[in-house]
């Protein structure tokens, strides 16, 4: 039987009745149909299905959807407001931190966490914050600068 | 430089990919879909002897079960392999069958019994672990060299010795004289270790029949739909290939991981017409691990002679190299015609030779990965050459340009005839060395590295430089090699009624930027605006034909397609023009946008031009109307792009750990279009050859299990492994296609391996270590200090 979950997602709010196994990852994804929240691994380790729980980067492939009840969740459908892209969003195309886009929105998932709790980071604590995250294409290279860029254009 | 081409014009893909609204394979759901799950083999090798399904058809929600004996039954063949390269002796290449579902024996561990299809993901999971398959465990092999020994286990009856084919290039008997007579031989054995591509997305395929119009659609996570349309058609299910249209949307990476056509594909679109629903089948990364085609994994015997000034007068190879249990798609061009042709280098080598063994083993096929071949033989090479440097007392970048073949432009003075088949196209190879080493200062490194010692630390330097192959053509000679297709590119380029242009191309973008780039290239020759071009690719329904994306071809090939179908425009329009301006044709030039009579002010703008063409009142007569046109582009020769990489690493005395500190990069891959997006495929490519030297390796033990087949095991660089990279290049055109562009998907990875290993071989001189098996883990640099200290 389903168990009964109510999250706020992307500002609205969704309640369905959810197996009790059904992570929260596939939740987004199947239920919600917000599938630019990827899935790249089995064991939480590639951090493309990264989001914001409660303000927090987490990888929703670590969660059950049922533990999400009552939780306030950001997606990267959920990044821009009112049409205007947030700056990781605008950064990363700048700085080109993304090639098949795949990781992207658990990077900027990740980096939006990391830019929230320290504004003005050094490379070295950059890439430190992106070490849950695989990407195979940029060699990490422009994602480091884009985040410095996001950091310098909200600083 | 024009407006577009040659700068960095930032990508318009993005947004969909940074606002989460990207559309890749497992995105899509269709009404009515049903999940799959696969039941794959958990050994390398077993003879099936029954399958029972009874439980699992019995759970809720299950739609259809299949086996292999349901596919045997259908007479449906298995998934071909794409280029034949037969015996030395004549005899032809052993090409066991690889079926959708094996029926008798299981060969590698995720070999794939049957298929399970539910309503649902979880309920075809669920299923899947109630289907009872009765294996009978049999002995494996694993390794090329052990595998064509007497006595090994089998993993083909058809294939005695496991031996797929044997295979050599280059003159035996005067290299044998050459290293007969060499001053010094410098000899290497290595094992280029096996790599998994690791795309970030998985491999997912969806297959849609449409009863009513007896229509297949696949969507599939492709690097070029066309062909696997062509092959699941023609050669898999025998269907009407005008009845199939192959989809590749978004796609997360390839690497050559996603160029092959792999079971799923046909299995997914049979199915699909089996149960009269569409049928989606995602792998979970773990079988991303045992079923995508893995990469290298060879084990050579590398021997290098040097006349008494440090001219290399000699190389010969003996390489055994694992093809896995199947034959994938092109996985036998890749240790030969892709790595035996490269043994040149840059350098005059005047005798070459290659002997090799293609061996089938109890492992996940393995085919072209990023470099394919390529970086194995780079690796070799520059292996040999810093080794051989070292024993003869020189220093390895003076020894490297003292062999180098001099510049040449392919234009003024010919293209390099080399000892293995090809012809460099151009080349200018002491100018890239140079300007790598100016970068990293190798003069003062040496300084650094001693007040370093003295400290107590250990620094290291390593050059590698390299040549690739790229966009692999004509197709006439690829032919002659084996080849079973073409290796041309088709483009279509329709001018709209109000000027707006769409191209269709047989290139495949997963993270190349085709989109940009060709817009570029587009916007620039026809001289209107970059949003007023759309690129359109990777559906076979949209774009009449291709070949798609590997081996760094799609701007050198795909992108000359779409020259050639502008060059036709641009003719065609000059006939409109010269009647709308009373003109001669020859009189008109096409600039800016716009035919100007020359040496006047009336011109006509080519809006205007492709107005008309679709409004032909007022047209030349004869002429059709409309400007449309179709190209397909099949290259004189391969390209050549090169380059120079020199890495600088520490490694901590006491752990082994090494610490990449700085790596440079200078790169020639002739002329560039979008230096923002050449400098990104480096940097990707960089990672890419950094992780083999360091990181990564899927390792197999005795009985053929893959013990690291997840993220948890199998290690890749992450961000804080790597530094911010020092690229650079030089500009040597390619002079036989219309761009001058010669290709740089591949150039990092080909590159980075060999300069991190001789960094840290470098680093460790003192403790006299020649080689240690990659990857460079803490452990294996540790044990080679504490060895190299016991002697």
């Amino acid at each position: 039987m389903g168990i009964p979950i109510t999250v706020q997602v992307n500002g609205v709010s969704h309640s369905h009745e959810v197996e009790p196994r059904l992570l929260l990852a596939h939740y987004l994804r199947d239920v919600l149909r917000l599938t630019g929240t990827h899935i790249g691994c089995d064991t939480s380790s590639c951090g493309a299905c990264t989001i914001l729980v409660d303000g927090k980067a987490v990888k929703s492939c670590t969660m059950l959807a049922v533990q999400a009840d009552g939780a306030e969740i950001t997606t990267i459908e959920g990044l821009a407001s009112n049409g205007e892209l947030h700056p990781l969003q605008k950064s990363f195309n700048e700085e080109h931190g993304l090639q098949c886009g795949f990781c992207t929105p658990g990077m900027i998932m990740t980096a939006t966490d990391l830019l929230a709790n320290n504004p003005s980071p050094s490379e070295q604590e950059i890439r430190h914050a992106l070490e849950g995250n695989y990407c195979r294409c940029t060699g990490y290279h422009n994602i480091v600068k884009a985040i410095q860029n996001a950091a310098n254009t909200q600083g | 430089m024009g407006k577009f081409i040659g700068q960095s014009i930032k990508r318009v893909e993005d947004k969909r990919f940074t606002t989460g609204h990207g559309r890749y394979t497992d995105d899509i759901v269709l009404p009515n879909m049903t999940y799959a799950q696969i039941i794959r083999s958990p050994y390398a090798h077993a003879r099936i002897n029954s399958v029972d399904t009874k439980a699992a058809a019995a759970h809720p929600g299950v739609v259809a079960i299949f086996t292999g004996k349901d596919i045997a039954e259908a007479g449906i063949n298995g998934v071909p392999c794409g280029w034949q390269v037969d015996f030395k002796n004549g005899d032809t290449m052993k090409e066991p069958p690889h079926p959708l579902l094996v029926a008798d024996k299981v060969r590698h561990v995720g070999d794939a019994v049957a298929i399970v299809i539910a309503e649902t993901r979880e309920a075809a999971k669920d299923a899947a672990e109630l289907v009872e398959v009765d294996y009978e465990e049999l002995p494996a092999v694993t390794d090329p060299y052990k595998a064509v020994q007497d006595g090994a286990p089998l993993v083909h009856d058809e294939a005695p010795k496991n031996m797929a084919y044997d295979w050599e290039l280059g003159d035996k008997e005067k290299t044998d004289a050459a290293m007969a007579s060499a001053h010094h031989i410098t000899t290497l054995e290595f094992v280029n270790q096996r790599l998994v591509p690791n795309a970030i997305e998985p491999r997912s395929a969806i297959g849609d029949y449409d009863a009513t119009n007896d229509k297949y659609t696949l969507y599939t996570t492709s690097q070029n739909p066309h062909l696997t349309r062509l092959l699941m058609c023609a050669f898999v299910l025998g269907l009407p290939e005008h009845k199939v249209r192959v989809v590749a949307p978004d796609v997360g990476g390839g690497f050559g991981s996603k160029i092959f056509h792999y079971i799923e594909e046909a299995l997914v679109t049979w199915c699909s017409q089996k149960i009269g629903r569409p049928v989606k089948w995602t792998a979970e990364r773990s079988e991303s691990f045992m079923t995508d085609a893995h990469g290298r994994d060879h084990v050579t015997k590398a021997e290098m002679g040097f006349d008494k000034d440090g001219k290399i007068v000699g190389l010969r190879i003996n390489t055994w190299a694992n093809l896995g249990a199947y034959l994938s798609t092109f996985s036998t061009c890749v240790p030969t015609w892709l790595h035996g042709t490269l043994l040149q280098g840059l350098y005059t080598t005047p005798a070459i030779h290659i002997d090799l063994v293609a061996a089938f083993t109890h492992t996940t096929p393995v085919d072209a990965y990023r470099g394919a071949g390529r970086p194995e033989a780079t690796y070799l090479l520059e292996r040999l050459v810093e080794t051989g440097a070292r024993e003869l007392g020189m220093d390895p970048a003076e020894l490297r340009l003292k062999n180098f073949i001099p510049p040449f432009d392919g234009v003024n003075q010919p293209g390099y005839q080399t000892q293995v088949a090809l012809q460099y196209d151009s080349g200018n190879y002491e100018q890239v060395l140079k300007k790598a080493l100016e970068i990293v200062d190798y003069d003062n490194f040496r300084k650094e590295q001693a007040e370093a010692r003295k400290q107590g630390k250990l620094l290291g330097i390593g050059i590698s430089t390299y040549i690739e192959a790229c966009g692999i053509a004509p197709s006439a000679v690829v032919g002659a090699l084996g080849a079973r297709a073409g290796l041309y590119e088709s483009a279509q380029v329709r001018i709209q009624p109000t000027g707006k242009v769409s191209v269709y191309t047989g290139s495949h973008s997963h993270g190349q930027g085709h989109e940009t780039t060709f817009a570029q290239v587009v916007a620039d020759k026809l001289g209107i605006a970059l949003e007023d071009v759309e690129i359109v690719h990777g559906d076979s329904e949209a774009v009449a034909f291709g070949m798609g994306t590997y081996g760094s071809r799609s701007l050198a090939v795909g992108g000359s397609a779409i020259v050639k179908s502008l060059d036709k425009v641009i003719e065609k329009g000059a006939k409109i023009a010269a009647h709308k301006l009373e003109a001669a044709v020859d009189d008109l030039e096409f600039a800016n946008g716009a035919w100007t009579v020359k040496g006047t002010d009336k011109s006509i703008a080519f809006g205007d031009i492709a107005l008309t063409a679709y409004v032909p009142h007022d047209y030349p007569e004869g002429l059709e109307p409309g400007l449309d046109f179709s190209s397909f582009y099949d290259p004189a020769n391969f390209t050549y792009p090169f380059g120079a990489h020199i890495a600088v690493v520490e490694v901590d005395k006491e752990t082994g750990k090494v610490t990449l500190k700085r790596f440079v990069a200078v790169d020639d891959v002739g002329n560039v279009i979008n230096p923002m997006i050449v400098e990104g495929q480096i940097h990707g490519g960089l990672a890419q050859g950094i992780g083999q030297a360091l990181f990564e390796e899927a390792i197999y033990d005795e009985d053929g299990q893959l013990v690291n087949g997840t993220y948890m095991d199998y290690t890749m660089p992450r961000a804080d492994d790597l530094p911010s990279f020092e690229t650079d290049r030089t500009v040597t055109p390619c002079p036989h296609n219309p761009l001058g562009v010669k290709g740089a998907g591949e150039a990092g990875t080909i590159g980075s391996t060999p300069a991190v290993v001789n960094a840290v071989i470098d680093a460790l001189s003192e403790y006299g270590v020649k080689d240690i098996r990659m990857p460079l883990t803490p452990q294996r640099v540790w044990q080679a200090m504490q060895n190299g200290k016991q002697s």
